[in-house]
């Protein structure tokens, strides 16, 4: 008996197919986990299931408890018990748990909410999924992953019987992971229908009683777990090996061009150190990788270098041997730093605009003729990038809100090229694109390093740090805890450093490709 | 081949405004017997509309930058005041006058900006302080007197025209700069190799816009001429066009307004174009108030009162998103001249003054939820 079938799903975007004739089907009270890299079409097929695309958007069948469903909105999708729980959490944090919980859906005598029965069945709901949460706590006072389990309550007293959980453990603690792991086991025992989205392989192994492959936008596979292994799972995502993916060359190293000396960066909201007594070299013509977990400063200590962190700051940084003071972007773009942030479309693109106009906006200055923008020669830099790049767009004016991740990385990685830095810092270059594209900007970067820029690259992704770095350097706590060359690295090594244990010795395989 | 799509869209979006425009026009007119077209009622109309245009114009460049400033009637109340008080009471000349009333509004932008950049006080309660300040102090200064008569030189700034013979030659070269402006557009974009409309199409927009440019010369001429304040406005909304389309600056506001965190990990200084456009805006409304003053030949306590209002409508009919990031000049005045037509013809219809508030306010919402109603389909 299937609690939930999707047959022959195609979704369209214009330009693009991101579902192709998939089908997925999940069993009663199965915990069902979906892997597929990014852009592969998990999160488009979850938004087709819950509504979020309504009917008529895409074509294919949807068929929930045997019953063939048309989906018109979200509320639909809820009526018929589906119940989506995403990245983002969409709790109002100035509420309490027990007013999350029925937002929308009260207990009411004639209009006015019955608060005892509210806060009562809140409690009697948290009890029977073995949480010890006040209902009447506020929820911005809990950690992320109690605030987790709180929409899973919430799903569930919706009488919710498929829930789908879209990388749920991605910020979570240990200790708050195994605890959502044994709350989903509860739930397969009361017959409720998991669907479980993850890049952790580890996770989807020790949980997952069935795992669909989704690639570029197709089904590639189903399988009972006891058939999988978590190397059978990655080569069923990527398609290839691993090797393949990372065109790892090796490179002269020249001069030194980046010199951070004992430097501390303090968090603007309370008076703690974020980074703490930093130093390290950078030459010309090599990838330094930088690895950690998240929140080990990473992200701290390169926005503040390229002066766009708001907290204090401490230490020395020299560029080309002379000293120098960066107090804002723009001064480090003056010294020949460009920083390509983790998230692009809160730091790096404005959404609204175009991609010529995204693409100049960093160089603007050396466009501008007498105080005039010249257009012709804004156009034709745009095009040289666009082309060099490979970036897919419709045309200069295009907004870029409307092109693929991978094509808006390209954008901003433009806009910054045509400065032509001496440094260039890439936080998360490839978050969120395609394999193809990811490809392409692999090799971008060490073409550009071939020609003598020097390169830092920020990654959470294992893989791809110690595939591209020539030198690893990680970070545990605000702290540089390692230094790996590209031979001697290895995920073990970069784990242990990073949770800043030797003796464990135990790593988290997280794989994102 | 998509481009061309894309640009088909934008245009429709604008001619919208345009087709709203042309159909008040003719519901006015046919309503009126034909007075609403009339040179005189036209003449009338422009010089009305002019200083709600000018603010708009600096509105635009504000809301743009995703800020709002809710005190710019009132400063067109205080510099017109201190212009008339510096005239009547001081027996200053009009230039010296003028030029002081402009500086004036600009120092009260700067400070404004300042607040608003550089201490971090949103723009929304600074320029509602700033209403009731500026008014208060212009109550103080003319000790609510209405200060007048002012100089003839002064009032030809309101009230006089063009001569005829100046307004043709003046459209003469502004169709001559059409013509010349598209011929280099398009060999700038045929070197370019970049996708070329038709001649045909490119030229007969220009010429369209020639035909309108004589016919709206032919019918100022018809009756004084083009009035002066029009021309302020026409010579202002050409130059912020050029600002905002042209130059870095522009192009940065939008930048701003739409991605402030972009735009500051690309280096642009945030603070410094934000506090510039307060300035600009407080400057436009010093210019304001110079027009109106002229045009009333007096300086009130009340002049002024609820333009800032008039001209965010402006904006908004316009196009321009309080969010931020997108809006025009153009726009913005258009939408000037619909609020101001909907006033003219509703007036010269005799219709009651209440009628007139829930007219336009019903208007200004129902183009906002046109605008988005469209913007979803698409």
């Amino acid at each position: 008996m299937y609690a939930l079938e999707m047959k022959s799903i195609t979704k369209e975007f214009p330009g693009v197919r991101a579902l192709d004739r998939v089908t997925f089907s999940v069993k009663k009270g199965e915990i069902h986990a979906l892997c597929g890299e990014n852009g592969a079409g998990k999160s488009t097929l979850m938004k087709v299931l819950s509504g979020v695309y309504p009917d008529g958007t895409f074509t294919g069948d949807i068929i929930v408890n045997g019953r063939k469903q048309r989906f018109k909105s979200i509320k639909d999708s809820e009526k018929a018990g589906i119940a989506i729980i995403y990245q983002e959490l969409a709790l109002v944090k100035e509420m309490t748990v027990g007013e999350n919980i029925f937002l929308g859906n009260e207990p009411k005598t004639f209009g006015v909410i019955d608060w005892d029965t509210l806060y009562l069945e809140a409690r009697k709901w948290l009890k029977s999924v073995g949480l010890e949460i006040n209902p009447e706590t506020k929820v911005k006072n809990l950690g992320i992953g109690q605030q987790q389990l709180v929409e899973i309550v919430k799903a569930l007293s919706k009488n919710s019987d498929i829930i789908i959980l879209d990388e749920p453990t991605a910020a979570l603690t240990e200790a708050e992971v195994s605890l959502l792991m044994e709350m989903l086991r509860q739930l397969r025992k009361r017959g409720v229908t998991c669907i479980y989205i993850s890049h952790k392989l580890n996770e989807v192994m020790s949980l997952a009683d069935s795992v669909t492959v989704l690639r570029d936008g197709k089904t590639v596979a189903t399988h009972p777990i006891g058939e999988l292994t978590e190397e059978k799972i990655i080569s069923l995502m990527v398609g290839r090996t691993l090797t393949e993916l990372f065109p790892y060359e090796p490179k002269q190293r020249g001069e030194k061009v980046l010199e951070v000396k004992n430097f501390s960066v303090y968090s603007p909201y309370q008076n703690k150190q974020v980074v703490r007594d930093v130093s390290f070299s950078l030459h010309q013509g090599e990838i330094l990788g930088i690895a950690g977990l998240m929140g080990a400063g990473r992200t701290e200590l390169f926005t503040s270098i390229f002066g766009a962190y708001e907290g204090k700051k401490q230490g020395e940084i020299r560029i080309d041997g002379r000293p120098v003071t960066i107090k804002n972007p723009r001064d480090a773009i003056e010294s020949g730093i460009a920083y390509v942030s983790e998230d692009r479309k809160k730091y790096g693109l404005v959404l609204d605009m175009s991609v010529r106009k995204n693409a100049t906006l960093a160089a603007l200055d050396k466009l501008i003729r007498n105080g005039v923008i010249d257009e012709a020669a804004e156009v034709s830099t745009v095009n040289r990038f666009i082309e060099k790049l490979k970036v897919k767009t419709p045309g200069l004016e295009a907004t870029v809100n409307n092109l693929s991740g991978g094509n808006q990385q390209k954008v901003v990685l433009s806009k910054w090229l045509m400065n032509e830095p001496k440094i260039l810092i890439l936080d998360e270059p490839t978050r969120g694109i395609d394999v193809g594209a990811k490809y392409e900007i692999y090799k971008l970067i060490n073409e550009l390093v071939r020609q003598g820029m020097a390169v830092v690259m920020i990654s959470s992704e294992l893989p791809e740090v110690l595939g591209m770095s020539d030198r690893i350097l990680v970070m545990a706590e605000g702290r540089i805890v390692g230094e790996l060359t590209h031979e001697d690295a290895t995920q073990e090594k970069v784990m242990m450093y990073a949770t800043g244990g030797g003796a464990s010795g135990k790593t988290e395989a997280v794989l994102s490709i | 081949m998509e481009k061309q799509k894309l640009s088909f869209r934008f245009d429709i979006r604008a001619y919208t405004l345009v087709i709203a425009l042309i159909f008040i026009a003719v519901l006015f007119t046919v309503l009126t017997d034909g007075g609403f077209l009339t040179s005189r009622n036209l003449s009338n109309l422009f010089r009305q509309m002019s200083v709600i245009s000018i603010l708009a114009i600096g509105m635009t460049l504000v809301i743009v930058a995703a800020q709002i400033d809710l005190s710019v009637g009132s400063i067109v109340g205080l510099t017109g005041g201190i212009a008339a008080i510096l005239q009547v009471w001081y027996d200053w000349g009009t230039v010296p006058a003028v030029l002081v009333a402009i500086l004036a509004g600009a120092a009260i932008g700067l400070l404004q900006g300042w607040l608003v950049a550089y201490k971090a006080v949103p723009a929304f309660i600074v320029t509602l302080g700033g209403m009731m300040v500026w008014r208060g102090v212009l109550l103080g200064v003319s000790k609510g007197e209405t200060v007048a008569p002012l100089h003839e030189s002064f009032v030809q700034i309101g009230q006089s025209y063009l001569p005829y013979v100046w307004g043709y030659v003046l459209a003469a070269i502004m169709c001559a700069a059409i013509f010349y402006g598209t011929a280099r557009r398009r060999q700038k974009r045929a070197r370019l190799q970049l996708p070329l409309n038709s001649a045909a199409s490119d030229y007969g927009k220009a010429f369209a816009y020639a035909v309108i440019l004589m016919g709206f010369t032919y019918m100022m001429n018809r009756y004084y001429g083009i009035p002066i304040p029009m021309l302020i406005v026409l010579v202002l909304g050409l130059v912020f066009l050029f600002i905002s389309t042209k130059t870095g600056f522009g192009r940065y506001l939008y930048a701003i307004g739409g991605n402030p965190e972009a735009a500051r990990f690309s280096g642009i200084n945030i603070k410094a174009h934000m506090l510039s456009v307060f300035v600009m805006m407080g400057a436009l409304a010093g210019v304001a108030g110079v027009v109106l003053t002229g045009r009333l030949n007096a300086a009130t306590v009340g002049a002024g009162q609820s333009f800032e209002l008039d001209a965010i409508a402006a904006c908004v009919i316009g196009g321009t998103s309080l969010a931020g990031g997108t809006g025009s000049i153009v726009g913005s005045i258009i939408g000037a001249l619909v609020m101001v037509s909907l006033d003219n013809g509703m007036s010269m219809m005799n219709v009651q003054p209440f009628w007139q508030y829930i007219v336009k306010g019903s208007i200004l919402v129902f183009a906002v939820w046109l605008d988005i109603a469209t913007k979803n389909k698409s």
